[in-house]
């Protein structure tokens, strides 16, 4: 069984990719080849960006089943709307008027199963796709890219680690920001979650709400502070009073934010950042 | 009035303190946090509440174990995976799968499964410094976060026309998802905050894309653009592309941080910096 780590953060920006790229980089070189990278933030995946040399292998539509109404077989009884919990169907009876508004169907067969008279049909609407890559080292991404106008997050997520193949030994799960149902959906059958914030005000407000969140669903976890020495130092008072684990610690350093910015963090890698991953990945190593 | 909407894609680009320095300087408007999932604007604005409600989001089915005859028909028909067996025997939802469609209560031949909505998430109108707040706080893990901005915009622009407020200013959440789609569909404005590098580039393209099936007029501003001047070449290029005015280049200045651990804007902290002069007139292009 492959350990599954996830990424996350509650605030955005805090380094999750950096993170999360950085730990694939360094597992494939201290521990192991088989190491699988898995881009969840599908409303904004970035992982791509810092492997230049990468090459598609495959490609697949994730589609949503959004049911029509066949108008010649509907009494417009209104039984599917009132079943409908998204208030994605409307019926007008006295106009003969039945239609379902795909941008509010969850999808979740409820119309069809309310329906006496077989006039619902699903259709395959696309919400995004699934792609994975091979990259230089390591088994490779799996990116999951949510299309424009899409609302259908959470399940492009569950679709995309549907598709991960379990043949990897660590399995890398970088999760979108926030604290919501997607967020829950890429953390929830992780074995660890390593939660990356940075020591500012609105880094550790956002952390508390994670926090909340993973003990509700019983998760264990450990921190890393990353852009060290920038903000204060209530985010290392909160932990400790918490009594939560340091993981790592990563300083704030604006070239480091440039070779981000350029797309280059796993070029000409300091030796004292290889020796911090070291670090985190030893500690890792513990929690699984 | 007139409603401006702040969005960047990617997380941790400075939208919280750019709508916080913005609210420094405009006056005649209310706010309204749509980060609804990790909101962070209340940390500088420091409200006084003075409503709070409850917003009922979805449906959480439970089993009831006394009547469940273990037929399995509702494992069946759930789409979401959100039933499972127990290891003892009989089955059990897991709150954070439901997505609360109530098919398995209506499908029960027992009536074991009831559903009741989650009261996990709260809104607040408060009185602060910059003018009226509209915020909220969701519960983790919950669901809806589209219906919960759209729910407190509605009533930040009714406290617009009942105070007789020229603007309405949001603080947007990060993505082009659900909360995203709710945060910009009908507003007037949107003011892009990019961060100069190839995931802030990549990001910002989705929601230009995003706002473009709207037609909403936007702007932009790029924030810490000393950190690659490439990079900002680019973003130049695209904005010049899609016709995007970019009304100021904004340098890294550590403070930014100092303001925000201090609970102040930057216009509070150092009305003569650079970034605040910088502000003021970009309010003055987008009021």
């Amino acid at each position: 069984m492959a350990k599954k780590i996830a990424i996350a953060s509650g605030k955005g920006g805090t380094g999750k990719t950096t993170v999360s790229v950085n730990l694939y980089h360094f597992i494939n070189k201290f521990v192991t080849p088989k190491v699988q990278l898995v881009d969840c933030d599908v409303e904004e995946p970035n992982d791509l960006l810092f492997f230049k040399d990468s090459e598609e292998v495959t490609k697949e539509t994730i589609n949503q089943l959004i049911p029509r109404i066949d108008n010649d077989k509907c009494t417009y009884c209104r039984k599917c709307a009132e079943w409908c919990e998204y208030n994605a169907i409307v019926v007008i009876p006295p106009v003969q008027f039945a239609e379902v508004n795909g941008s509010l169907c969850h999808s979740c067969g409820a119309c069809l199963v309310a329906c006496e008279f077989d006039a619902m049909k699903e259709y395959p609407e696309p919400i995004g796709e699934v792609t994975f890559y091979k990259t230089q080292e390591g088994n490779g991404l799996a990116e999951g890219r949510l299309k424009i106008g899409s609302a259908m997050q959470t399940m492009l997520i569950k679709e995309l680690k549907k598709r991960v193949p379990d043949d990897a030994e660590w399995i890398l799960f970088d999760a979108p920001p926030g604290t919501s149902c997607p967020v829950v959906e890429t953390v929830s059958d992780a074995d660890y979650i390593v939660l990356v914030t940075e020591p500012t005000p609105f880094g550790l407000h956002d952390l508390t709400l994670m926090i909340e969140m993973l003990k509700d669903i019983k998760q264990p976890f450990g921190v890393i502070v990353n852009k060290a020495g920038l903000g204060n130092n209530e985010v290392y008072k909160y932990l400790k009073k918490e009594n939560i684990e340091i993981i790592g610690e990563i300083p704030f350093n604006k070239s480091y934010a440039s070779k981000y910015a350029a797309g280059n963090l796993l070029k000409d890698i300091s030796p004292e950042t290889e020796q911090r991953y070291k670090e985190i990945i030893e500690n890792l190593k513990k929690k699984l | 009035m007139k409603e401006i909407t702040i969005l960047s894609g990617k997380g941790g680009t400075g939208k919280t303190s750019i709508t916080a320095a913005i609210a420094s300087v405009a006056d005649n408007a209310v706010f309204c946090d749509n980060d609804v999932d990790a909101a962070d604007l209340h940390l500088i604005f420091k409200p006084k509440v003075l409503e709070e409600h409850t917003f009922f989001s979805g449906y959480k089915a439970t089993i009831h174990d006394d009547e469940c005859t273990r037929c399995g028909i509702c494992y069946d028909h759930c789409r979401f995976d959100a039933i499972h067996y127990k290891d003892l025997g009989g089955l059990y939802v897991n709150p954070f799968q439901c997505e609360g469609c109530r098919l398995c209560e209506r499908v029960c031949p027992v009536q074991a499964i009831t559903s009741k909505r989650s009261d996990n998430n709260y809104w607040f109108i408060s009185e602060t410094r910059m003018g009226k707040l509209v915020h909220a706080k969701m519960g983790p893990g919950e669901e809806n976060s589209g219906k919960l901005v759209s729910e407190i915009r509605g009533r930040a622009k009714e406290i617009a026309k009942e105070t007789g407020a020229g603007y309405v200013i949001n603080d947007g959440p990060p993505g082009i998802g659900c909360a995203a789609i709710s945060s910009v569909t009908g507003t007037d404005t949107v003011l892009l905050v990019i961060e100069p590098t190839h995931s802030g580039l990549h990001d910002i393209k989705r929601v230009v894309d995003l706002i473009d099936s709207f037609k909403i007029p936007s702007f932009a501003v790029i924030n810490k653009y000393d950190i690659n001047k490439e990079v900002v070449g680019e973003i130049e290029e695209f904005l010049n592309r899609n016709n995007i005015p970019l009304l100021a280049n904004l340098p890294f200045d550590k403070q930014m941080v100092e303001a925000m651990v201090n609970g102040q804007t930057i216009v509070e902290y150092n009305p003569e910096s650079e970034i605040s002069k910088k502000i003021k007139e970009v309010w003055e292009k987008i009021r």
